[in-house]
């Protein structure tokens, strides 16, 4: 489990988050959704150590990230997993370079044991076979998919999603996202993932969190969403028409 | 073995084109301008000589090579950076200082004073060449100029500023890529910025070694 206490983070003289506290469970896929601008990735970076809080707490099942040295988060690090927005594949290596890299790093693994780990999750995310390909090859969502093999390479507890639908079609979207659902629940993974796809939020939000103005503004599961009569929720994720007809038509239902 | 190849070998193209043309430049314009009967004929071969080891392999070579690999390195880490490849390195646990710039930093340590001691090889060849196609001066008293008052120490204080010079044109590129914030017009700004900050301080050190050295 992951838990974030009271964080607060400032740029300069702007304060971004604003006495943040959550929690996110194993085996359940933790969204954080929000307008542009209103704190979430600084608040999934700074989980992951990419910013320094101001105060506040990240606890990594107890284990306190932010008072700790830097070769104990490296260790940390190690079993987190993370897909990034732009899926940060190192372009100078093949697929299968990408995804054998941490276990190069990090494991003592034999050349086979590499090598079967790699074919494994890649057949994981349907790229079996495509170990060569160089990432300037690959489509935007084999890119992602790539992303979240390497992600998984070692065997994360931890796993973040930085907006994993950017970019992408509705139909491939939807293969990212129960791709992430799957994984979460097969191997009992905390998952967090941050997006604006109110279809992600419907088809895999086991938890959301809404972030506006840098604080905790409303948590519930995907169900709940539909309900709630926040009006900040409201204005965002039913803004248009259709949405709202969607929404109404949704609440005759659960009546 | 892959930062060997980027920062060494793709040179030697650019470094051996370079010093045989300014060695062939050196030694046509030297025996040019002799008219004094007082100089000896040697002088061609002993001006090439020196100012091929003192300054010219080193110092522009250096001053080309900031231009080459130390823009390549600035974009390169640069992109890593605006696409979150170094975010990555840094979640997955890596230290990616270390990881980037260190095996960098390596290799144009070791491999700049090869690359110079190439460029001082092809540059005597180059004016060799220029004299014999130019009909000035006989190859033989070139070669004897070549060898006239050759003092090891003046490949070691080449060597030395070589080394300094990598060191700089490395950490002072990487130091562009790696801080670098915003997009790709940024990481072209930093690639530009990597330059010419190098060259200048390429021109410092070469003042300041040179006067501990020579002087």
């Amino acid at each position: 489990m992951i838990s974030v206490r009271n964080v607060n983070k400032t740029f300069g003289k702007q304060q971004v988050l604003f006495d943040v506290s959550a929690d996110f469970e194993p085996g359940r896929v933790n969204l954080i959704i929000g307008q542009s601008g209103q704190g979430k990735s600084v608040l999934a970076k700074s989980m992951v150590g990419l910013h320094e809080v101001d105060s506040g707490q990240i606890l990594f099942d107890g284990r306190n990230f932010t008072e700790m040295d830097k070769s104990d988060r490296a260790e940390i690090r190690q079993e987190i997993g993370m897909l990034f927005q732009g899926s940060a594949l190192f372009d100078s290596m093949t697929v299968e370079e990408n995804i054998k890299f941490p276990l190069s790093m990090f494991t003592k693994m034999t050349k086979k044991e590499m090598q079967d780990r790699v074919d494994f999750c890649l057949e994981r995310v349907n790229l079996q076979g495509r170990n060569a390909l160089y990432p300037s090859e690959c489509s935007g969502g084999m890119q992602k998919r790539v992303g979240i093999a390497r992600a998984i390479a070692m065997n994360p507890k931890y796993l973040f999603c930085d907006e994993p639908n950017s970019g992408l079609d509705p139909k491939t979207a939807i293969v990212i996202d129960s791709l992430i659902k799957d994984i979460t629940y097969e191997y009992g993974i905390t998952t967090i993932v941050i997006t604006h796809d109110m279809n992600s939020v419907m088809e895999i939000g086991d938890n959301v969190i809404f972030i506006h103005q840098g604080k905790k503004w409303w948590e519930g599961d995907r169900h709940s969403i539909i309900t709630t009569d926040n009006p900040e929720i409201e204005a965002f994720v039913f803004a248009s028409e259709f949405m709202k007809k969607i929404r109404s038509s949704l609440k005759e239902r659960i009546k | 073995m892959d930062e060997v190849q980027y920062i060494g070998i793709n040179s030697i193209p650019i470094v051996a084109l370079m010093s045989t043309f300014i060695g062939a430049v050196i030694s046509l314009q030297t025996a040019s301008n002799m008219d004094s009967p007082l100089l000896p004929d040697y002088t061609v071969g002993y001006i090439t000589q020196s100012s091929v080891i003192l300054e010219f392999s080193p110092t522009i070579i250096s001053l080309i090579l900031a231009g080459k690999v130390g823009s390549n390195i600035a974009s390169e880490i640069g992109t890593m950076r605006i696409t979150e490849q170094i975010d990555a390195l840094e979640i997955m646990g890596v230290n990616s200082l270390n990881h980037l710039i260190l095996p960098k930093v390596l290799a144009a340590v070791v491999y700049f004073p090869v690359l110079v001691i190439f460029s001082m090889i092809l540059a005597m060849i180059g004016g060799f060449v220029a004299l014999v196609v130019s009909d000035l001066q006989s190859t033989e008293t070139y070669v004897l100029g070549l060898r006239s008052f050759f003092d090891v120490s003046n490949i070691t204080y080449a060597l030395t500023k070589t080394v300094a010079f990598g060191f700089i044109i490395v950490s002072i590129s990487s130091f562009y890529g790696y801080y670098v914030k915003g997009g790709s017009l940024d990481v072209g700004k930093a690639s530009t910025k990597s330059v010419v900050v190098s060259s200048v301080v390429i021109l410092i050190a070469n003042f300041i070694i040179t006067k501990l050295m020579l002087l």
